[in-house]
């Protein structure tokens, strides 16, 4: 079997390239899909952690179903608001949408 | 299986009546026509504080106890929290009635009892799902408020900014999560049990996120802009009950499941309350918009807040919750007066509140109150919520962190005096300022005079407050 450990890693390795994307991307689209890849790391985290712990617990699957639901009501909400802001200003480079700055 | 019991009910009371009151919101947002709408605030302001004087008089907890399996705890601490946050709601909804294009649609009012509903979760969760879940219900709603006003740019910029940074860390929050129910073998809040990195990581993972909720340095980057953009009794609400949430969950997840590691995560805490305080305080001197002045001043908040948290014995825990609601009393004011004066004005630029002292005279007397008390002067709330954090804090040896914390005040005096000399001292130039009245509607009139005598009691009769916030405190230990 699969040791625990590499799907860890994976997850690690998902959630760095997650957090590099929201980082360094200038599109808002793909910033929120540095978003979803983080918390689809978080996903394999729990899942593995569930079979690996005590599968008879649930605890692990409900966690994950809830980020899921979560998840997809977050990026609803987010690309409502990129949708209101492309109408109006043309642009979805977040570098652009800078009204205010201290 | 365990049936239904009335001790269940009574602890999710008022998350109940806040579903009914949103729900009830959005059916008279059916019904109602035209001008009429306008009376959807009163509903929510005054059903709020309805629910808020049931809670208190059959929703009381005794022992603390578990409920729903172990999800939620029935006990002080959150009771004394979801009270804040129901005063929190009541202000927002009377400042948010004479705003266009807020006060007449009740999704907003829904929107911020849906929020409201989350935060109370927050302060009860004692489980990681349940925490999330709350930490988001929250969250969404509070994203499409602060952008609420579609056709202002700036608005929807601020909804954006906030929504990035809050997805991104409640991500890293949630990774953290994520390995803490590894490394525990349960999602409900126990004590950890590993080696002292491996729980360092997880604090630093949970900083991140709880940081951005209660926008401490170097989490604060979008508290500036979305408070500027958003409508302001948003901008209220994020400030205060908001803040206060996340000071909720920090509280019960450190001391519940770090205890055997206060000492590294206390010390983090400390650097973390060091930098909000100083960096917060230094960037509201240069503000010319009275709205970000406002912001980096709750930056600087949240910072002597952490003081309290630092110090993580009973007497920080009681300061803790006794300067969230002094500190909500105030910010509420202070943000409502900005409201008041913006929508009167058409600007939120300090320089024009020149002469307010004459266009207004109970206004400028509120702002006063307002920025005396966050100031921390006495006799009012803001100056009894300091010495207490202060007093915390020497009281556990951080004798360094209670000097940062004082010299800090010293420089937020500056700021607030500033814009009190404009307040008072500064004339329109060549015009005669009777001329220009600040009209006060109704709702604002009776929220700022609450608001206003709420904080002067709280300054000088501060016993009664203190036992509950103790009360509370004694629940986590």
């Amino acid at each position: 079997m699969i040791p625990l450990s590499w799907y860890l890693v994976l997850s690690a390795l998902l959630f760095s390239i997650g957090l590099f994307g929201v980082l360094a991307r200038r599109n808002a689209v793909a910033i929120l899909l540095g978003i979803e890849l983080m918390l689809n790391a978080v996903n394999i985290n729990l899942a593995s952690f569930w079979r690996y712990g005590n599968p008879a617990q649930m605890g692990g699957q409900v966690f994950a179903i809830v980020v899921f639901a979560v998840a997809a009501a977050e990026v609803a909400v987010g690309l409502a608001l990129i949708i209101s802001i492309y109408r109006r200003r043309k642009t979805v480079l977040a570098e652009e949408i800078d009204l205010m700055k201290w | 299986m365990t049936a239904y019991n009335s001790t269940m009910i009574l602890a999710i009371l008022p998350e109940i009546l806040l579903l009914v009151l949103g729900v009830l919101v959005l059916l008279f947002d059916v019904v109602w026509k035209g001008e009429k709408r306008r009376a959807l605030g009163w509903l929510t302001a005054g059903g709020t504080a309805l629910i808020s004087i049931v809670t208190l008089l059959i929703g009381r907890p005794g022992e603390p106890q578990s409920v729903f399996g172990g999800m939620l705890r029935f006990d002080w601490l959150g009771f004394a929290f979801k009270q804040i946050f129901l005063l929190g709601a009541i202000a927002t909804a009377l400042f948010m009635m004479d705003i266009e294009k807020l006060s007449r649609r009740g999704q907003a009012y829904a929107l911020l009892l849906t929020a409201t509903l989350g935060m109370s979760l927050m302060a009860s969760a004692a489980d990681l799902v349940m925490l999330y879940l709350a930490i988001e219900t929250t969250s969404i709603p509070l994203y499409v408020l602060a952008g609420f006003l579609l056709d202002d740019d700036r608005s929807a910029e601020a909804g954006f900014k906030y929504l990035l940074f809050g997805a991104m860390t409640s991500a890293v929050l949630l990774y953290g999560f994520s390995l803490l129910y590894g490394f525990t073998g349960t999602t409900s809040l126990t004590s950890f049990v590993g080696s002292l990195p491996l729980a360092l990581g997880l604090v630093f993972l949970i900083v991140v996120g709880l940081g951005f909720k209660i926008s401490a340095v170097p989490f604060h980057f979008w508290a500036p802009d979305t408070y500027e953009g958003s409508p302001t009794p948003v901008a209220g609400f994020l400030s205060t009950a908001s803040k206060a949430a996340g000071f909720a969950v920090l509280l019960r997840l450190f001391l519940t499941a770090f205890p055997q590691f206060v000492e590294q995560w206390a010390a983090v805490l400390a650097v973390l309350a060091t930098v909000t305080m100083t960096v917060g305080n230094l960037l509201a001197l240069a503000q010319k918009n009275i709205k970000r002045l406002l912001a980096y001043s709750s930056i600087a908040h949240a910072g002597y807040i952490l003081i309290g948290v630092v110090a993580a014995s009973k007497l920080g825990v009681a300061s803790v919750i006794f300067y969230l609601i002094a500190y909500l009393l105030t910010n509420l004011a202070a943000f409502g007066i900005a409201a008041a004066f913006g929508r009167a004005a058409g600007s939120d630029e300090i320089a024009s509140y020149a002469g307010l002292s004459r266009r207004s005279p109970g206004l400028a007397f509120a702002m006063l109150v307002a920025f005396l008390s966050l100031a921390g002067m006495p006799p009012f709330g803001g100056f009894i919520a300091k010495v207490l954090v202060f007093t915390a804090a020497v009281e556990t040896g951080w004798v360094w962190l209670a000097v940062v914390g004082v010299v800090n005040s010293i420089i937020g005096l500056y700021y607030y005096l500033t814009v009190l000399k404009v307040v008072y001292l500064y004339r329109m130039e060549g015009e005669n300022e009777e001329q220009y009245p600040i009209p006060l509607t109704r709702p604002y009139a009776l929220a700022l005079t609450t608001l206003s005598i709420a904080i002067l009691v709280i300054g000088v009769l501060f016993a009664p407050w203190f036992d509950s916030a103790s009360l509370a405190a004694l629940n986590l230990f």
